[in-house]
């Protein structure tokens, strides 16, 4: 009796190592694994962060104006008209000429010009524009510096040397002089966030994406998730069982899964060619995105429905209360965190989105910060692909920071998710 | 029974109010006057077309014009399409308009059309200044990558009729043309995405293709197969596919003294320091060699505007006026800073006095 067993258990003694080593190799196959990922991860926000990080602080150059009525032009400082047309470029270039005065010559000229960005004279626009009484007095001002400039300033205390890019040596000269007489400073970009795209990299934001993506995604929320939760109700509770809803229930699975850019396509047929809404603008967008979310909602709040008990809607039905206080009183307030989970995955998977709004001309150069559903507007994932195309160098810096912007709120999105379900999410 | 005309009277109710929700956005849209200009079309033209509305939008109380990058022919698509706020105002275009197109646009309502030629855009073959400039004829370029090239022998016998097609069979440039340097052929440049080139195997290799006679001679006869011949580039590693990005090629360039790079002017004019253009048919790519022509592998850029939307759609004659002003499209202006080549002054003078007047064009000789 004791033979055979005595034989099994040397058999698994000797297989014991053995089956402790593939068990540890395992293991570590799938340590691997998250490690992989956890490095791709890594690398990548290192070279995102190390890239854009220079994007938030913006290089400004001090100038000492004269508001001269002369140069300008302007004779009445009330009259509108004047001040709209006055020259003043002159006074920048003039300011420029007397701080640097050993420049001559044309071409040097201009190299000296371009220090500064050409938003300087809508600054001191808008200044003179908002104190009439600047009028022939003069005052320091810090203006935005060129990007070329701005790239090259980042640069000079890195590691690799300094980018010279397009700056020359001229150019770099005078920026020396500057940073020694402590006339050029790295400032808190606020105009990153504040205004919207410009073909000069100093001036470019993403203020006018991130708008229209909340107009855009507000379009979705307030399509996809009423619709959305409706049918799942109506599935989930209401509709019987036969070959239609079977129809309709593969098919809501089966969209789920189709590529974005179908949508796109479907919103221009219908949405601008069909009903002619106008290109462009966050309320096509949202349409298009509601219906590319919908699949999502509608998934998701029936798994959220279904985890509802049937002992909750017995009750209520035994109670005498009609299914549609079941459903409005009992199940839906149950079932509402997992559907809200739902929509916000969904809505991040939204906002994240280029390729339906290539359809529907989404992807253009928008300068105005949009001021409503029905102004044109990009989005931030539309916005970090126009500027990666861009041929100007300062906007390496802005793709990533966009970048940054938009992965901080996804992650946003999702943390709230996380947050959400656990905080309101009920056991039985 | 009752459960059933319950979710029944629901679904009509959802089903109206969505109604109700569609034609109230479709009606918003149909009347709504819009009050930005919007502009399609041509991807080489967008970085001109977006400075002037930027600048536009700034000094006017207009609101900046909306541009999307469609490409040529998507833009005339759409600009085609009709007249009304719902169709754009403007295309761009770095060709001109075709015969095809114009005719489509007619029979869409849109018939008095404004052509304006704004100036021009080179597309050169450069190489790193550390080594030699290349001097190339259109012909050399084509024979070096084209995918399939006529068989060298028959090249040298002018008088074989029957004449054969072979995979390009060159591997350096001097094998080309014995003239050229023996180096190897490696070009890099963007893929058959971009317009860019489209335009480098139109100028450029068909250029060089039609130089051949017989090949000529097969335009007549088939063309489908003489586009295919002259417009197909060589898939064997010569030329190599290098992103649309056009700093990347020039940082190539500059690693590899080697290469020639495929890119358009402005980034020459802007990374002379660092590359040089190469020679084609004995012309240097400069300014004044693309304005007048000599420089053959140029195109010119353009705009159309629907004149039906002049007055409807505020702000179009002072974005005309701003993109025709000489600070802008000038010898100095703006525009040619950022690359673009500037039309000839009386060109510009009396270019400029049709758009003021709203000149619409007759649609002859397109």
């Amino acid at each position: 009796m004791n033979k055979p067993s005595n034989a099994s258990t040397e058999r698994i003694r000797k297989t014991l190592a053995k089956r402790y080593r593939t068990e540890k190799r395992f293991r570590l196959y799938g340590i691997m694994a998250i490690l992989f990922g956890v490095l791709c991860v890594a690398t990548l926000f290192v070279d995102i962060i190390g890239k854009g990080h220079g994007a938030f602080r913006q290089t400004y150059i001090q100038l000492s104006v004269d508001y001269a009525p002369d140069v300008l032009g302007i004779s009445d400082i009330n009259d509108t008209q004047q001040l709209a047309l006055a020259n003043f470029s002159g006074i920048v270039k003039n300011s420029l000429r007397t701080r640097f005065a050993d420049v001559s010559g044309r071409s040097e000229k201009r190299q000296l010009y371009r220090l500064v960005s050409n938003s300087a004279e809508y600054e001191l626009a808008g200044r003179l524009k908002a104190n009439h009484g600047l009028l022939g007095q003069s005052e320091k001002v810090w203006v935005l510096a060129d990007d070329d400039i701005d790239t090259y300033f980042k640069s000079l205390n890195s590691r690799d040397g300094a980018f010279v890019g397009r700056t020359n040596d001229t150019q770099q000269e005078w920026i020396q002089s500057l940073i020694e007489a402590g006339e050029i400073e790295l400032r808190f970009n606020t105009n990153f966030f504040r205004s919207g795209d410009s073909r000069e990299p100093e001036q470019a934001g993403i203020g006018g994406a991130i708008v229209g993506s909340l107009f855009t995604l507000f379009i979705t929320l307030v399509l996809s998730f009423p619709i959305g939760v409706a049918a799942a109700v109506y599935l989930e509770e209401f509709a019987p069982k036969n070959r239609l809803t079977d129809f309709i229930e593969v098919n809501i699975n089966n969209l789920a899964a189709v590529p974005s850019i179908i949508f796109g396509l479907l919103g221009l047929a219908i949405f601008i060619n069909f009903f002619h809404v106008p290109r462009s603008v966050p309320l096509i967008g949202g349409l298009v995105l509601a219906v590319m979310t919908l699949p999502t909602i509608i998934i998701s709040s029936r798994a959220a429905i279904k985890a509802v008990p049937p002992s909750i809607r017995e009750a209520g039905i035994g109670i005498g209360a009609s299914p549609m206080q079941v459903v409005l009183h009992h199940v839906l307030p149950l079932a509402l965190p997992g559907m809200l989970t739902g929509t916000i995955i969904g809505m991040a998977q939204a906002l994240g989105e280029t390729a339906p709004l290539l359809m529907i001309g989404m992807v253009a150069f928008i300068v105005d910060v949009p001021g409503g559903i029905t102004d044109p507007a990009t989005v931030l994932p539309v916005q970090i692909f126009l500027w990666a195309d861009s041929p100007e160098r300062a906007f390496v810096e802005k793709t990533s920071a966009a970048i940054m912007v938009l992965l901080a709120f996804l992650i946003t999105m999702n943390t709230a998710a996380v947050v959400l379900r656990k905080r309101l999410e009920r056991r039985w | 029974m009752k459960k059933r005309s319950n979710t029944a009277v629901q679904l009509k109710a959802a089903a109206i109010g969505c109604g109700i929700a569609m034609t109230l956005a479709s009606t918003q849209a149909v009347s709504a006057p819009r009050d930005y200009i919007s502009i399609v079309g041509s991807s080489t033209v967008y970085p001109f077309a977006t400075v002037v509305a930027e600048r536009f939008g700034k000094t006017t109380t207009n609101p900046t014009p909306k541009i999307e990058s469609t490409g040529s022919g998507g833009g005339m698509k759409l600009f085609c399409s009709g007249v009304g706020t719902g169709h754009p105002d403007i295309t761009n275009a770095s060709r001109r308009m075709k015969k095809s197109e114009f005719e489509k646009c007619q029979a869409a309502g849109v018939s008095d059309i404004v052509e304006v030629l704004i100036g021009f855009d080179g597309i050169v073959l450069a190489n790193s200044v550390k080594t030699k400039q290349m001097s190339l004829s259109r012909k050399d370029i084509f024979l070096a990558l084209a995918k399939n090239v006529p068989a060298p022998k028959s090249m040298q016998d002018e008088f074989v009729t029957a004449q054969t097609l072979v995979a390009n069979p060159y591997k350096t440039w001097k094998d080309v043309n014995p003239a050229l340097p023996d180096v190897k052929i490696e070009v890099l440049g963007p893929p058959p995405t971009s317009g860019t080139r489209d335009a480098f195997a139109e100028l450029a290799l068909e250029g060089g293709c039609k130089k051949i006679s017989w090949i000529k001679a097969m335009k007549k006869q088939d063309k489908k197969a003489y586009k295919s011949l002259c417009h197909t580039i060589r898939e064997d590693g010569h030329y190599i596919e290098a992103g649309e990005n056009d700093n990347l090629i020039v940082q190539k360039l500059d690693a590899n003294p080697n290469a020639l790079g495929v890119f358009g002017f402005s980034f020459l004019d802007q990374n002379a320091d660092k590359v040089q253009g190469s020679m084609i048919e004995g012309q240097p790519p400069a300014f004044d060699t693309i304005a007048d022509k000599s420089y053959p592998v140029s195109r010119p850029l353009y705009f159309y505007v629907k004149k039906a939307h002049v007055g409807v759609v505020p702000g179009i004659e002072g974005y005309l006026a701003e993109f025709t002003s000489e600070k802008a499209w000038g010898e100095d202006g703006y525009l040619a800073e950022k690359g673009m080549i500037p039309l000839s002054t009386d060109v510009r003078q009396t270019n400029g006095a049709d758009i003021k007047a709203l000149k619409a064009m007759s649609g002859e000789g397109l």
